[in-house]
């Protein structure tokens, strides 16, 4: 049997004491000091805990098992003096996309490489705007294989990053040409780490980590040292600790430069690359013609910013040749447009369909990034057309991060990212991917797929928010008082 | 976690509770009777707090009408405001307001800060405390508290009813019906059988509930002639003396399923997949594997019990058919229901349910509560109940089989209201689960699947944790509840002029909706 890719998670705890989303306050002058105080009966053990790591440096303290909230303290309290609240820094956690309760799965996930699992019902709101406004389909007896949860492994995450030809042209008996192909073990890249945040070691974590699990990560070209300052004994991948004289050890095997300069020098920056990228414009065309010239094998990947022009430039760009097209949105998703920007949910749909209508769907690879927060945006996002996305702030997030937004004003960053350990870093951007795949083979599995690249463009095995309304209480109701998405 | 000790469970396992005896079981009744909270301190929406300026008058005890301000007899100083039953400063529009008429002024109304932490968007704190209220009473909730919708932005949230001006006036609340039908199918040589309320109780495994919560739902099951159900954890020989109501499950661990446990019951359902975790399978942490629940599903003591997703001698209608043809064999005179949840194709699979021979077609919604499912199943696989309802309803009209198949629906029903709503958009019944939780005390902190379960001692095998509940308290709280909701129910019949239950069914033009233009502000 083939070996089976797999993602190995290893428990990374936090620098930092994560910030939990409940507490318990109490006013003290009312406490009757009786002697079955409702703090030793914990079900959890918090206060106990809380005290120890008061007294003496016991670590952080998890915030998995801080409060849970179970409120019996609160209700068992002899007089009645302790109260539930919610932790005004957790409020403050992330923003409108990125809620606090994103941040904080997040965190979960880097350190523990689990996935978020939690019992009751759903507590959400019915439906909401972008991603939120899709469900993914279930088959009650279809499961990819027969073996239960244990039938996981054999689901295959893998895309291919390329062109695929609709047909062979053969040449004295042979293919005429065998366009390049790079297979991504996980339907997902790095994509460029916006440069506030990448002080210290978080380059380097970030390319380590995506060496440890064979995926790509893109990076501005002058983000990334000339290889011959590298030693190069030390080995890519995860090396804990690990400091040169010149910094933290890069793994240059899976990095896309993004190219300004086409001009540039890619083998002094990643000998032996296997992928460039290149910004759109007027002249891109020579630039990749360029670029193919000097090395057939490599392949050239167009970045381009999501715009409603979108649709009509990937059919040109594919029509002349384009292998990869990388659109990217903004941190929240939406597309840049004068007004009502659409959501990558809408875009991709739209360049999907152009592409599959014109029939040269698979002569291009589609890469999406940005406001892909959460697994379920993965998947949502290739069902919506993309073959793969490239993720750039939840890995930040996973080193802690908070997003609070103070490096932006050069405020002194509350999780001093510059002192990262890259080592440790790497296995908790390690940990959270290797729990987003877990979560899209769940996905994927509930739909009785068996391969993620059969469920890109599906969108049959997925519901729309609009099209269920419209087929339920459309009919019984007419029309909406306000467009769908408004 | 710090280790807590535990008892020995064999000493003190929960099936050797015999605080309820054996004939104790036979009488259980729908009268109502005041079930307090089980906690000293209950969450309330307001806070009222009493300062040491008070000098015992007892003004506060005289005037307030919602028994906030209690003195037992015998006593100089009156207790602790029990400040859940406060109606808020609103009391102050009324000439009841203790605050006003306090000569110390020491006391003070406010919002309760605990009470906005509670809950979340679909089960606010209002429809908790709600809840909360019909349980200990049986009386409807109070008007301060919002307890006919949640807050979720759609579906049963957005759903109202058109009333009348004026119900008719020769409709008698007692007149009314509640009563449902589960065989409808004609030329079935099998029971009619009826039940007065039209909800039954949910599967809950041995394992993942605490013995006497599930004891309680089995009681209220029969006080109210409807049915509970085991769940996949097996059959546990206390469910006996109830055995004409409950359903027995068969799930795909098979745990605990026998013939014996199929031969008993009046009701056999299949569960295909559950909402909660649509297309996945279940799991049983090895925490709450305790030595009972090992024996009854025949596994090792402490190991993680997973069900397998899907059932795997099913791979089409026909291999469904086989599985009740199974049922049949054994239990002739079982009426048989499928449970599944809400894929795309949701009415093919109502259709072929109903092809296979099944009485039921039960659809599990995905804002269903569960005791342990990743957060990405819940939040995004399958969709709401209240699409695939109305769906299969007019599937199976359309298809000429309405009349001769029950469907039931699941999986975020909270109130009476969305009882009428899901019967209004097509279903015939519903099955509830959180709601009778909620109405034991649980406040919905998600903790069902951690460690040793439930902290709260509802969602737990822990030995100690068990002990939270007694069986009587929980069984007067679901009757309570129960009542209330009958009672609500028969109000929303009755000032829609319908005299039954059943004439609900499907009536959509007694629906608006706020997003739409049809609904009102």
């Amino acid at each position: 049997m083939p070996a089976k890719y797999h993602i190995d998670t290893k428990r990374i705890p936090p620098r930092f004491r994560p910030v939990g989303k409940l507490g318990i306050v109490d006013w003290r002058e009312d406490c009757a000091g009786c002697h079955n105080c409702v703090k030793r009966g914990c079900v959890y053990g918090f206060f106990r805990d809380e005290a120890d790591a008061l007294r003496e440096e016991v670590g952080y303290l998890d915030y998995v098992y801080q409060c849970k909230g179970c409120l019996n303290c609160v209700q068992n309290c002899t007089k009645g003096i302790l109260s539930r609240v919610v932790n005004p820094e957790y409020r403050r956690l992330g923003d409108a996309y990125y809620t606090p309760d994103i941040v904080l799965s997040t965190w979960f996930q880097a350190e523990t490489g689990g996935i978020p699992v939690s019992g009751a019902g759903y507590g959400g709101p019915f439906s909401g705007p972008a991603f939120d406004s899709m469900w993914t389909d279930m088959s009650e007896i279809v499961r990819p294989t027969r073996d239960g949860i244990h039938g996981r492994e054999y689901i295959n995450t893998s895309v291919d990053i390329g062109r695929k030809p609709s047909h062979v042209v053969l040449e004295n008996g042979r293919p005429k040409e065998t366009p390049p192909l790079i297979e991504n073990p996980v339907p997902l890249i790095f994509d460029i780490i916006p440069e506030r945040f990448q002080r210290g070691a978080v380059f380097a974590a970030v390319t380590q980590a995506a060496s440890a699990m064979g995926v790509l990560a893109v990076a501005r070209a002058r983000d990334i040292p000339p290889a011959s300052r590298v030693d190069p004994n030390v080995p890519p991948g995860i090396s804990v600790g690990a400091e040169e004289p010149h910094g933290p050890a890069i793994a240059r095997d899976v990095l896309v430069p993004f190219l300004a300069d086409p001009k540039t020098d890619v083998e002094a920056l990643c000998p032996g690359a296997s992928i460039v990228m290149v910004a759109d414009g007027e002249g891109v065309g020579a630039v990749r013609d360029s670029l193919k010239k000097a090395n057939p094998d490599r392949l050239v990947a167009i970045r381009m910013s999501a715009s409603p022009r979108s649709a009509q430039r990937a059919l040109e760009l594919t029509r002349q040749g384009a292998e990869v097209i990388h659109l990217v949105f903004d941190a929240h998703g939406r597309e840049e447009a004068a007004s009502k920007p659409r959501h990558a949910r809408d875009v991709l749909r739209d360049v999907h369909g152009a592409l599959v209508k014109a029939g040269i769907r698979d002569q291009v690879t589609v890469v999406a990034s940005g406001g892909i927060a959460l697994p379920e945006h993965m998947a949502k996002a290739i069902i919506c057309g993309a073959d793969l996305i490239a993720v750039d702030l939840p890995l930040v997030v996973a080193l802690e991060c908070r997003l609070c937004g103070g490096c932006e004003r050069d405020e002194t960053c509350p999780v001093c990212l510059e002192e990262t350990d890259p080592g440790a870093a790497a296995q908790r951007i390690v940990n959270l991917i290797g729990a987003w795949r877990n979560q899209l083979l769940e996905m994927l599995g509930a739909m009785g797929i068996r391969e993620v690249r059969r469920l890109r463009g599906e969108t049959g095995r997925c519901m729309f928010f609009e099209d269920l309304e419209r087929a339920t209480f459309g009919k019984m109701f007419g029309k909406r008082k306000e467009e769908y998405g408004a | 976690m710090r280790a807590i000790a535990q008892k020995d469970p064999a000493v003190e396992s929960p099936l050797a509770d015999q605080r309820v005896s054996q004939a104790d079981y036979a009488s259980v009744s729908r009268r109502v009777r005041l079930a307090p909270p089980r906690y000293r301190n209950p969450i309330g929406k307001f806070s009222v707090h009493r300062d040491s300026n008070c000098i015992a008058c007892g003004k506060c005890v005289e005037i307030c009408p919602n028994e906030v301000h209690v003195r037992p007899a015998g006593y100089r100083l009156p207790l602790r405001p029990l400040d859940y039953r406060c109606i808020g400063p609103d009391c102050a529009k009324t000439d009841r307001y203790c605050v006003a008429v306090c000569p110390k002024g020491s006391l003070s109304v406010g919002v309760n800060p605990s009470f906005e932490t509670l809950g979340d968007c679909r089960w606010t704190p209002d429809l908790l405390a709600g809840t909360w209220f019909m349980a200990e009473t049986g009386r409807p909730a109070p008007a301060f508290l919002e307890s006919e919708t949640g807050d979720s932005g759609g579906g049963f949230d957005k759903l109202r009813f058109r009333f009348p001006d004026s119900a008719p006036k020769d409709l008698r609340r007692e007149d009314i019906s509640t009563r449902l039908l589960l065989n409808r199918r004609k030329n079935d040589p099998r029971a009619k059988v009826t039940i007065d309320v039209p909800w039954y109780g949910g599967g809950m495994s041995f394992g993942s509930t605490n013995l006497r919560a599930l004891i309680a739902k089995a009681r209220v099951a029969k006080a109210w002639n409807s049915f509970s159900c085991t769940g996949e954890g097996g059959y546990p020989d206390r469910f006996i003396p109830y055995a004409d109501h409950m359903i027995t499950q068969v799930a795909t661990g098979l745990f605990g399923v026998r013939e014996e446990t199929i031969a008993r019951a009046r009701l056999v359902e299949f569960k295909y997949a559950q909402g909660a975790k649509p297309g996945l399978g279940g799991h049983l942490l090895g925490d709450k594997n305790t030595p009972d629940v090992a024996a009854m599903r025949e596994a090792v003591v402490g190991t993680s019990l997973f069900s397998p997703f899907p059932f795997h001698s099913v791979y089409s209608i026909e291999d469904h058919k086989k599985h009740l043809d199974w049922i049949a064999h054994v239990n002739p005179g079982a009426l048989l229901s499928a449970k599944v949840s809400t894929p795309n194709d949701v009415e093919m699979v109502a259709v072929g349910v109903y092809c296979a021979g099944a009485h039921i077609v039960h659809l599990d919604g995905s804002y269903g509560g569960t005791g342990a499912a990743p957060n990405v199943a819940k939040k995004n696989i399958a969709m709401p109940i209240e699409y695939a309802i109305n769906g299969v309803h007019q599937f199976l009209v359309d298809e000429g089989v309405r009349d001769e198949i029950t469907v039931i629906a699941s999986g975020g029903i909270r109130t009476p209201w969305d009882v009428a709503k899901a019967i209004a958009l097509g279903a015939d019944g519903v099955v509830i689960g959180t709601a009778e939780l909620v109405a034991l005390d649980c406040i919905r902190c998600s903790r069902c699947e951690s460690g040793r379960g439930c902290p709260r001692g509802i969602a737990t095998t822990d030995p100690e944790l068990l002990e939270m509940l007694t069986i009587e308290w929980s069984t007067q709280r679901l009757v309570n509840l129960y009542s209330a909701w009958r009672e609500i129910l028969v109000d929303i019949l009755h000032r829609l002029g319908l005299d039954s239950v059943s004439a609900l069914r499907g009536r959509t033009d007694l629906l608006m909706h706020l997003d739409y233009e049809n609904g009102e502000e």
